[in-house]
């Protein structure tokens, strides 16, 4: 049996747990802890504090694992673990959450000097009124026109196909001009 | 249309890169402290400002600029009240008392010190009105953002957001190949100037660092200023190998093709 595995980062939840569960053909095993107290708390319930891990089986030979970084900054150490040997990371950004954009760049960056693997960068969230429209999204994150940056709402399962698509499609084209 | 937020957590020079990138027309507003500014941009150009209730009438911008003496401010004060700016622009031109190039500098001058005084602010809501022009009646500039977003990264002072900007040092730099992006049109500082003279793809950041004696902190502070104003960008250092990255199960290239493609049926097939 064949294993791959791309990484799915991001600031705090920027949705990357479910960006996973959307696809993913086991319930994502997720080490999610309630969140005791703090502003977090204000935003949601429960974050990973290890990773996530997803699975999609692509034939009787080969599979695919997705893992989740944690996305609150203490739990940072976890990150070059979880990219070595990656085939590809999707970094996702809250698009209603402009505060956390100078974070996904920062993530995005230390992931880039981790591994010159390709990427994509995920608007996710994009189904709430109040998403920064995508290409402000791309000049805020400082993102050259090269980069993928793609609409997403990770709670539909198309939507991260795309996604994921787009960044296999990127893995070919490098391989390709690599030769 | 969300363009909105806190400048704790997104300041103002990123907001003027961000207009000065997407090339934006529209109305900044902010709420600051004590007083509300607004800035007004043209295809990412500033065209205008005003803040609080400060007079911002052309004939008190020339005084303050001593281009008007205060004679002649006062009679324009009592006799122009129905002239609007681009009026009494044009009369006092044509008066010979000043130039055109006077009222130019001027508006500049003090559009500027508006944007200065916006650095100032770590708190406070923005808004940015697409809709939202710079009025007609007033005499509208075109001013270039990179010098304002180089001053503006000069304040950065925090050592964490600095950090966050640029997580390795072992990254490299290169010039943007951005239309427009021109390092003659930039007033640089000796400091900056050095560190751009070092700026190759196959020079680390900390490399230029040790080369021009600076510390993490004055490094990071002066590239973060030249990447905020989109004229470098952070790159991989050339011809660094890296550690073999085990990312496929095989070494054979076509095997490993064979296997993305696979993928992309797989996941098409979702
Ligand atoms: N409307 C909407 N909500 C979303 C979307 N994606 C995620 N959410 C919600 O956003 C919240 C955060 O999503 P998570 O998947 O937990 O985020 P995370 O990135 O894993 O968060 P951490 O692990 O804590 O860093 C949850 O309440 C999700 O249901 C989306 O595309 N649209
Ligand atoms: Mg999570």
């Amino acid at each position: 049996m064949q294993t791959v595995k791309m990484v799915v980062t991001g600031p705090f939840s920027a949705g990357k747990t479910q960006f996973i569960g959307s696809v993913s053909e086991i319930d994502v095993v997720s080490t999610e802890r309630k969140i005791s107290q703090g502003t977090e708390r204000a935003i949601k319930e429960s974050t990973t504090v290890a990773m996530d891990f997803g699975r999609i089986t692509v034939d009787e030979d080969l599979v695919l694992y997705l893992f989740g970084t944690p996305g609150q900054k203490r739990f940072d150490f976890m990150w070059e673990i979880l990219s070595e040997g990656m085939l590809g990371f999707i970094v996702m950004v809250d698009s209603t959450r402009p505060e956390t954009f100078r974070e996904a760049r920062s993530i995005l960056e230390t992931f880039r000097a981790y591994a010159p693997t390709p990427y994509v960068v995920a608007a996710n969230k994009q189904d709430m009124p109040d998403a920064w429209p995508v290409e402000d999204m791309r000049h805020a994150l400082r993102l050259d026109s090269k980069v993928k940056l793609l609409p997403c709402v990770a709670t539909d399962r198309n939507s991260v196909k795309t996604v994921l698509l787009e960044l296999l499609y990127s893995i070919l084209a490098e391989m390709e001009s690599g030769g | 249309m969300a363009l909105r937020g806190n400048l704790r957590d997104f300041t103002v020079t990123q907001l003027l890169n961000l207009i000065n990138l997407a090339s934006k027309t529209g109305t900044l507003i902010v709420d600051g402290p004590s007083e509300t500014a607004h800035a007004s941009f043209r295809d990412g150009k500033l065209a205008y400002a005003r803040i609080g209730n400060e007079d911002n009438s052309l004939a008190s911008i020339l005084h303050r600029a001593n281009k008007l003496s205060a004679g002649q401010y006062q009679i324009i004060r009592q006799r122009g009240g129905q002239m609007n700016d681009k009026e009494l622009g044009l009369l006092l031109i044509n008066a010979g008392y000043v130039t055109q190039e006077d009222i130019i500098l001027s508006l500049h001058q003090y559009f500027t010190g508006i944007i200065q005084k916006l650095f100032t602010w770590v708190e406070g809501f923005f808004r940015f009105e697409n809709e939202m022009l710079p009025p007609d009646d007033r005499i509208n500039v075109r001013m270039d953002l990179e010098n304002l977003i180089i001053e503006g990264s000069r304040h950065l002072r925090e050592w964490e957001q600095l950090q966050d900007e640029i997580p390795s040092l072992d990254m490299a730099l290169k010039f943007a190949d951005r239309p427009g992006a021109n390092l003659r049109n930039v007033n640089l500082s000796v400091e900056e100037w050095r560190v751009v003279s070092y700026i190759n793809p196959k020079n680390t950041i900390r490399q230029i660092a040790n080369a021009t004696k600076m510390t993490d902190l004055e490094i990071r502070r002066i590239v973060y200023g030249l990447i905020q104003a989109g004229l470098v960008e952070i790159v991989r250092p050339e011809g660094t190998t890296l550690p073999p990255a085990r990312m496929f199960p095989t070494e054979d290239r076509e095997e490993q093709k064979s296997l993305v493609n696979r993928l992309i049926t797989r996941i098409r097939s979702l």
